[in-house]
């Protein structure tokens, strides 16, 4: 570890020995702690992204770094093996730059703050926050450019720096980042908001050791990640086979007409380790949808993906990390090498969720989910205001969740954890447009005994001469099926102008001059489905078209025929279903793709009205 | 009770789960008398009407001499609970039938959520939703005409679906009213009987999700509100002739019944109101302003602040997982009451408590109704804070061994004594609550310590003096009964109203004058709904409330300014007043315009005249209350400690600690180097010896 770390308190603690009941105290103490973080950055926020999306991840750590709570895994590891300078209290650093923090955050849009917390004198922990900026310059509104083929290009790039000092704010620096930006006044309050959460969190673990003191403190932060060690230690050996399994799954493009890029990557157990290998993912792009993954990161999907499949009571923390190992060659999509530009890493970020599933439901079965989660589809949207007052909208977009085991998947949910909408009459209120129709998309949910969740269609009519940007995935691969499942039908983005001539849109494009009365239709993927569909109930099919979530046709691939008022037609149901179960395989595959690469690639044109990718390297 | 010729009441009502208290109050005098009754929870008017027999024979009252009933509710909220409301049709705009299917696209869970999350159906079914052709701008322009003969079609058919209420709640409403309005008639016309609530009425805020989830919330517990009032009230005409009808609302004000039976989604926390208010009150007989109430019962523990005399309110209600817009005491709840169930999870070996709850049935092992797992009162009858040698209520015994066994089930799987396992189950339900008095204080900006503790629901009395200790807010208080606190809520609290509008404006391109008067109409408005249930407008007072924000925050945060204030100080007066609670809160302000969001005027009508009943006294040595003695378990140690009937202690007694004061359907613990004292309205007042 490069950086120096300054204590003026030269005394150890020691470890003592805590009784279970105090460690949970702490562990409850902690956690709140952790909300609070939240609640202060999203009551305090300007931007739409942070406030009402909750793009932010707050985390607390132990004094080396490891992640006590948290969601994404630990940033500080990153940054203190890159940091070269001196930390001490009073500090709160502020970066950006991927390339300095070993990927611990993708992309400059996102805004770390880091603050060591001291007690007494004596480094305790670390609190951080990050949030993502509507805007942090370079050569595109919203600093999420395609185009892009260096992180130059992306915005101004922040190395770790000391944003306050001694507990002073460094105004001077910070007008010189905000002069690169395009909405300052955003920045300053969101980065105002990080900083009081990470202060506040400061505080608290303070209280904490003022309460416990400080040798117990230390010693149940050691005892928590042990617990989460041993606990997930069980669940590897449980369900992780030491024979390999190996998927590959597709980032459909980059924006500059390259891909699919495939992310392959095999699993295996050799002991109580776990052993993931990227071998045979493709190499990065020239473009900017490289995604550098940082290990630590990887191994907190992991983690609380298998939390969350086999045992949700555990806290997840960073005590399992030496249970797994990743390996991820280098310069591919995967391990960009600097200056390889970055922004839009969020479609290789989300597929890794599907390899992830696509893994662990090959040995796990019953663990199984379909395909479709996750992505961040964006709208970007800017322009000038009747009365000349510049506006920009970055609005994250929703989808169809995948069918589980439990269940169905949710029609038009958030792809990403607890994010949530913008209130429509909001947008209406302060962007120049109006949204004429937000409803998912009938029969877009993969049909299976569970079915997948239904996309989205946001219909923006466009009130202001402006330009828009476009950034979705899975146009062209299919969100898979499983066990019998249908894949979900892919997302398309429809341009009707105002003369009333259509124009497809890539699902990735940007400077798309729009004019009033310009209506986009945004429509997002559907997830894929879980069983055979012929065994969902045919009143819970007649029911879902009642509502509008299927339509009569869309019954028919559940073998569900339907009577003029909408109720089963029982017979004609039996008939119907007798003839398409004689005529499905004997066994169903594992995976639904809707066909081969090369057979998709083939129909591209035909089925979507877009030229079909180069694919790289090629 | 020595009722005089000209004497007139007022009867405070609290239907709790398991007792209905009442309390009577003589108009002239203050005075006050207590009865309680078995609760009927199938239909909660008949304990009322049984109390009210009860009280007036008992204290030979004329029924035709109460003048006002006061009444805090759970009938809202458990319709909410258990699902059982009506069924609502609702109409949307078009391209906006799926506004609840959809809502606001979040799961909740972090990582992995989804793939366990299991998502409750929207109150307004999907197949029971169809939209409007028509479009409101955001400045109230009709951008598309309504479609009337469209909708009347859709309407039929829900009539015909066999809908028992009908929500309208079309976009950009609460700019202009005109369609929901033109639906609402047609709907009338055709259905009638069917109540109609529409957006613009009950809410009239912009974003659409919450104004239509809180519009529907409100037509879904309508016809069990109105079918329970008007039955109370039918019954009540017969028995009392004379008395009018005022219930609690979420928000701790009273609203008439008749009013109430229109907005019921104002009564989603009537009960937990009263429990508030009534901690309010016994606060101010004893001259205390900063309170943190603590209500613990069987499956979960709601806490909430007053600050400064007055009880924290905020702009939503939450009901288990329905979240709507409309006020309410902030009552912040955690799973966890006597009822939470402790177990040890297999893979980590960490001892957790709730928010599972063994509920009523088959409840705790001790109560010997077939529960099995381990609770907290399980565990506070291991340690002997619940002794066996006393009945609960009037007739529950304790079931030690079957308490023992349970928890012997965490012993056995830490590895632990049973009295640690008890101790650590404690604990850990203890902390959970913490977090709620924390999230009640701290996080709002306020210091713990500048609070009493005032405790109360059956297991609230248990808990006091161990959470006081460890928030250090002194002194803790158990007042006398647990539900009588709610009822002497219902009937000390004031009759308030409100009206609001959204109002989103730059503070610099608006002015004093515009503001104040949109505040004064709001205000009229108001006080006519008062004045329509007999308040004389001079008794009236009115409070302007402003939700502002930086320009571009999404949150507001709500000042509070009482007219004359407002008059005098303007919006110079609201921008200070906002940077130095935004200063608080957050630590920091920022050099950005404000921004006006919201504006709403609140009346209420005069405080009732109200005197608490004074305990008789003594010389300060409660032994003749002391009922017998036993062995207690705490930090470790066996303890000799006194059991006191609280009955029989009088004012100015002392209680040090260890000791045990039982009532009927409570249990108060002082701990070792700690003292109660008995004041002269009976509260326990728990201090730690110096």
């Amino acid at each position: 570890m490069p950086a120096r770390i300054i204590e003026s308190n030269e005394k150890r603690a020691e470890h003592v020995v805590v009784d279970p009941i105090t460690i949970d105290i702490i562990e409850n103490a902690i956690a709140n702690t952790r909300h609070e973080m939240d609640a202060v950055l999203q009551r305090t926020a300007m931007s739409p992204g942070i406030r009402e999306q909750k793009d932010t991840f707050p985390l607390i750590t132990d004094p080396d770094g490891k992640m006590i709570v948290g969601q994404f895994g630990s940033f500080v590891q990153g940054f203190l093996e890159n940091y070269k300078g001196v930390i001490e209290e009073g500090t709160i650093f502020l970066l950006n730059d991927p390339y300095s923090c070993e990927g611990a955050i993708s992309h400059l849009n996102d805004w770390l703050t880091l603050m060591p917390i001291y007690h007494g004198g004596m480094l305790v922990g670390w609190s951080a926050m990050f949030g993502h900026m509507t805007d942090t310059g370079g050569r595109e509104p919203s600093s999420l450019p395609y185009g892009a083929r260096e992180i130059f290009e992306e915005g101004i790039q922040i190395p770790p720096v000391k944003i306050i000092e001694k507990g002073k704010l460094d105004e001077e620096m910070l007008k010189l980042i905000l002069r690169n930006c395009r909405m300052p006044h955003w920045n300053r309050s969101d980065l105002m908001g990080l900083i009081a959460s990470v202060k506040t969190s400061g505080r608290r673990i303070c209280e904490i050791i003022d309460r416990f003191g400080v040798d117990t403190y230390l010693s149940v932060l050691r005892e928590l990640l042990g617990r989460n060690r041993r606990a997930m230690s069980r669940i590897i050996a449980s369900a992780v086979p030491e024979e390999k399994s190996c998927f590959e799954d597709y980032v459909d493009d980059d924006g500059q007409g390259t891909g699919p890029f495939k992310i392959a990557c095999s699993m295996w157990r050799e002991g109580d380790r776990v052993i993931f290998d990227f071998d045979g993912t493709d190499c990065q792009s020239n473009g900017s949808i490289n995604f550098f993954l940082n290990e630590a990161i990887f191994k907190m999907f992991f983690g609380a993906l298998m939390i969350k499949l086999f045992d949700p009571d555990i806290v997840y923390n960073d005590g399992f990390y030496d249970l797994v190992e990743v390996r991820i060659p280098k310069n591919s999509i995967l391990s960009p090498r600097r200056p390889a530009a970055v922004s839009c890493r969020g479609h290789v970020a989300g597929r890794i969720f599907d390899v992830l599933h696509g893994l662990l439901g090959q040995s796990a079965p019953d663990a199984l989910c379909a395909a479709g989660f996750s992505d961040s589809p964006h709208f970007i949207y800017y322009g000038r205001h009747a009365d000349g007052r510049w506006f920009q909208l970055y609005q994250i977009g929703f989808g169809g969740i995948p069918a589980r085991p439990r269940g169905d998947g949710f029609d038009g949910h958030a792809l990403w954890p607890d994010f949530t909408s913008v209130p429509n009459e909001f947008l209406e209120t302060y962007f120049p447009l109006r949204i004429e129709r937000y409803e998912s998309i009938p029969d877009s949910g993969g049909a299976g005994k569970h079915r997948g969740g239904n996309g989205l269609s946001v219909a923006y009519r466009i009130l202001q001469p402006g330009e828009i940007s476009i950034h979705d995935d899975r146009w062209l691969t299919y969100p898979w099926g499983v066990k019998g499942g249908a894949p979900g039908a892919r997302g398309s983005k429809l341009l009707v102008r105002a003369d009333g001539s259509r124009e497809w849109l890539p699902a990735k494009c940007e400077r798309v001059a729009v004019e009033p009365d310009d209506v986009l239709y945004f429509n997002t993927w559907g997830g894929g489905g879980w069983g055979n569909p012929l065994e969902r109930s045919p009143d819970r099919v007649a029911l879902e078209v009642r509502q509008g979530l299927i339509t009569t046709e869309g019954a028919h691939r559940y073998g569900v025929v339907l009577q003029e008022n909408l109720t089963v037609d029982k017979e004609a149901t039996a008939a119907l279903r007798a003839e398409m179960t004689a005529r499905r395989p004997a066994s169903d595959e594992l995976f639904n793709r809707g066909g081969t690469l090369d057979e998709i690639l083939a129909r591209c044109k035909s089925e979507t009205s877009l030229e079909p990718p180069r694919r790289p390297g090629i | 009770m020595e009722p005089t010729q000209a004497s007139t009441y007022r009867l405070g009502v609290d239907a709790g789960g398991t007792f209905t208290d009442l309390i009577i109050i003589d108009n002239n005098t203050g005075e006050i008398q207590r009865a309680k009754v078995p609760s009927t929870p199938e239909d909660p008017s008949s304990a009322v009407l049984d109390g009210i027999e009860l009280i007036c024979r008992k204290y030979n009252v004329n029924p035709g001499t109460i003048t006002q009933i006061l009444h805090g509710t759970t009938v809202a909220t458990n319709s909410l609970v258990m699902r059982n409301g009506a069924r609502v049709g609702l109409v949307t705009t078009q391209g906006y039938r799926q506004i609840l299917h959809v809502a606001r696209s979040q799961v909740p869970g972090g990582i992995g959520g989804w793939v366990i999350w299991d998502r409750l159906e929207p109150l307004a079914s999907l197949e029971m939703t169809v939209e409007a052709r028509e479009r409101i701008g955001t400045e109230g322009q009709v951008l598309v005409p309504l479609d009337e003969a469209g909708i009347r079609r859709k309407l039929e058919h829900l009539a015909d679906a066999g809908i028992e209420a009908l929500t309208i709640s079309l976009i950009n409403a609460y700019t202009n009213p005109t369609h929901e309005r033109q639906i609402r008639d047609i709907a009338h016309a055709l259905m009638p009987g069917i109540p109609v609530s529409i957006s613009s009425e009950v809410l009239p805020e912009m974003q659409e999700y919450e104004r239509t989830v809180t519009t529907v919330v409100n037509s879904y517990v309508h016809p069990v509100i109105s079918r329970y009032l008007r039955n109370l009230k039918d019954r009540l005409t017969e028995q009392t002739s004379s008395a009018s009808l005022h219930i609690l609302r979420s928000d701790g004000g009273l609203m008439s019944g008749d009013l109430a039976a229109q907005s019921p989604v104002n009564l989603l926390l009537s009960g937990p109101a009263g429990g508030v208010t009534g901690s309010l009150w016994v606060a101010r007989q004893i001259g205390l302003e900063n309170i943190l109430t603590f209500d613990m019962g069987g499956t979960s523990t709601d806490v909430s602040m007053i600050k400064d005399g007055v009880p924290q309110t905020r702009r939503e209600t939450s009901v288990g997982e329905v979240s709507v817009r409309a006020p309410s005491i902030d009552v912040r709840s955690v799973g966890a009451g006597g009822g939470s169930i402790a177990y040890v999870p297999e893979l980590t070996k960490a001892l957790r408590v709730g928010p599972r709850s063994a509920g009523a049935v088959p409840g705790p092992a001790a109560y010997g109704r077939g529960g099995k797992e381990p609770t907290v009162t399980d565990a506070c009858v291991v340690l002997g804070y619940l002794p066996d040698t006393l009945k609960l209520g009037e007739t529950l015994e304790i079931d030690r061994p079957a308490a023992e066994k349970a928890v012997g089930q965490i012993a056995t799987a830490l590895d632990i004594s049973l009295k640690e396992a008890a101790e650590g189950i404690i604990s850990i339900v203890t902390e959970n609550m913490l977090g709620a008095l924390r999230l009640a204080s701290v996080v709002q900006g306020v210091d713990p310590r500048d609070f009493a503790l005032m405790a109360f629901g059956g297991a609230g009395p248990m808990f006091a003096n161990q959470l006081a200790r460890l928030l250090s807010c002194w002194p803790a208080i158990v007042p006398p009964g647990p539900g009588v606190l709610c009822a002497y809520g219902a009937a000390t609290t004031r009759m308030r109203s409100e009206a609001s509008q959204t109002f989103v404006r730059r503070i610099d391109h608006t002015c004093d004058e515009e503001v104040a008067g949109l505040l004064k109409k709001l205000a009229q408005a108001a006080s006519a709904d008062l004045a329509n249930a007999g308040s004389e407008p001079s008794e009236l007072e009115t409070i302007y409330q402003t939700d502002v924000r930086y320009v571009g925050q999404g949150n507001h945060i709500t000042l509070e300014f009482d007219s004359e204030t407002f008059h005098r100080g303007g919006l110079q007066n609201v921008v200070q007043g906002f940077d130095d609670r935004h200063d608080q809160l957050f630590t920091f302000v920022l050099d950005e315009p404000h921004e006006l969001v919201n504006l709403r005027a609140i009346v209420q009508g005069p405080a009732p005249k109200v005197s608490l009943p004074e305990a008789a006294r003594s010389n300060g040595d409660p032994v003749r209350a002391c009922i017998q003695e036993s062995t207690i378990h705490i930090r470790g140690e066996d303890l000799t400690t006194p059991i006191y009937d609280r009955a029989l202690l009088h004012a100015e007694d002392r209680v040090p600690g260890p000791a045990i004061i039982h009532e009927m359907d409570a249990t108060t613990l002082i701990l070792p180097e700690h003292v109660g004292e008995v004041d002269r309205f009976g509260n326990i007042i728990i201090n730690p010896l110096i």
